[in-house]
């Protein structure tokens, strides 16, 4: 961001950003910035809470009212707690460890059609009281969710719908979609969790989905095409991959 | 959080590692008052309209996002995966705050919202995004822009 503020500013245009890591913005040193102590991803520090974001955003903005620079000053109000686990999902699906590895991949793709569409309603009912989806990065619907991860895992065969987009970034943004599907599902229940690091252990630690795009990670990175070799990192976070890695 | 301190030792190394440019000096343009600016925003967290092209690994382009396009038809397809999404699966306004926007023009506090928006993918190194930035500039002061707001992710 600070290096757009550079570009931007030198063709004349004002700029006032927010940093989310300090460290950056004190080497980039551009005109304006806000740093905020929230995690990466949470900008605006809290989702549904708009009296907290506007103090940030007015913050941000207020330093426009600076004569000089470069000026980086810090938001020292912490966000807000969200909701964390306090027992087991409330869930219609059995999320514990299931007793055996299942290590056939047939049998994986079994029980998490099962899985998935148990959380169906859930995420139904999310899209409509939310009134958007963000699990749905194309046009397709999100049934088409399991058979695209399917067919991938079995022929390693995916459509990109375009010849714009790679085979690697059409796979991407199928499983950005499953992921979607499942934390939008979750995080309408009753109850259920809305900070960042319990929704996290539950997908990666207690989900077959989960399970299912550390496989579709294998083959991508025993692939012949260089698009799927390339997203083999951009599928599990850094702070997962110990679950899945030998 | 994003202390590094707070990060697992694999998070802060790699955004420690991550290469910063250096700027021999810093541009400074002094807006209007508040009250008189018309903001744009620009995001670098890999959002655009359901249906336009998704980001490809190193990509230094923009996408529009239009004042008036509804939260529902705005997806992400940022390549990193190692920071939170649910945050914006549940508020679109904590990673890209046009609502917020507007209700500060309606208050008064900035004079209006800009009728363009836009977003660029942060993975990639800004020196990269430099033409299509510069060029970015000149359409939005086109556009009536008095000032920009960046927000990453």
């Amino acid at each position: 961001m600070g290096g757009l503020s550079h570009y931007f500013e030198e063709e004349g245009l004002p700029t006032t950003q927010i940093s989310l890591i300090r460290e950056h913005t004190e080497q980039i040193r551009p005109p304006r910035a806000l740093w905020v102590p929230f995690e990466l991803g949470r900008p605006l520090g809290v989702p549904n809470d708009p009296g907290f974001q506007t103090r940030v955003i007015t913050a941000a903005l207020e330093m426009f009212n600076e004569d000089k620079g470069p000026v980086l000053k810090d938001f020292l109000e912490e966000a807000p707690e969200g909701a964390a686990y306090t027992g087991t999902p409330a869930c219609p699906v059995d999320f514990q460890p299931h007793p055996e590895p299942i290590t056939e991949l047939d049998k994986l793709m079994t029980a998490f059609k099962v899985e998935f569409s148990q959380m169906r309603s859930w995420y139904d009912l999310a899209a409509e009281k939310r009134g958007r989806t963000t699990a749905v990065t194309s046009d397709g619907g999100v049934e088409n969710i399991v058979g695209t991860l399917t067919d991938f895992l079995k022929h390693e065969s995916i459509a990109t719908g375009s010849a714009d987009i790679s085979r690697g970034t059409a796979l991407r943004m199928a499983v950005e979609d499953l992921k979607a599907y499942y934390f939008e599902a979750v995080t309408i229940q009753p109850g259920q969790p809305t900070d960042s690091h319990s929704l996290a252990e539950w997908f990666w630690g207690e989900t077959l989905a989960a399970r299912v795009i550390s496989k579709i990670r294998e083959r991508c990175f025993k692939s012949q095409d260089d698009s799927l070799r390339h997203i083999t990192r951009a599928l599990i976070p850094k702070a997962q991959l110990y679950r899945f890695e030998s | 959080m994003a202390r590094l301190e707070q990060m697992t030792k694999g998070e802060r190394d790699y955004l420690q590692s991550l290469p910063c440019p250096t700027f021999l000096s810093t541009p400074w343009v002094k807006p209007p008052a508040l009250d008189q600016c018309r903001i744009a925003m620009v995001s670098s967290a890999g959002i655009h309209r359901r249906g336009d092209r998704p980001f490809d690994p190193g990509a230094s382009d923009y996408r529009i996002i239009p004042l008036t396009t509804a939260a529902s038809d705005i997806v992400m397809s940022h390549v990193s995966t190692n920071f939170d999404r649910t945050g914006f699966q549940q508020d679109l306004n904590v990673i890209f705050p046009l609502d917020r926007l507007r209700e500060l023009a309606e208050r008064g506090f900035i004079k209006s919202v800009s009728d363009y928006h836009f977003a660029f993918m942060g993975a990639t190194g800004p020196e990269k995004m430099e033409p299509a930035a510069r060029n970015l500039a000149r359409i939005m002061k086109s556009d009536g822009a008095d000032a920009v707001l960046l927000v990453p992710v």
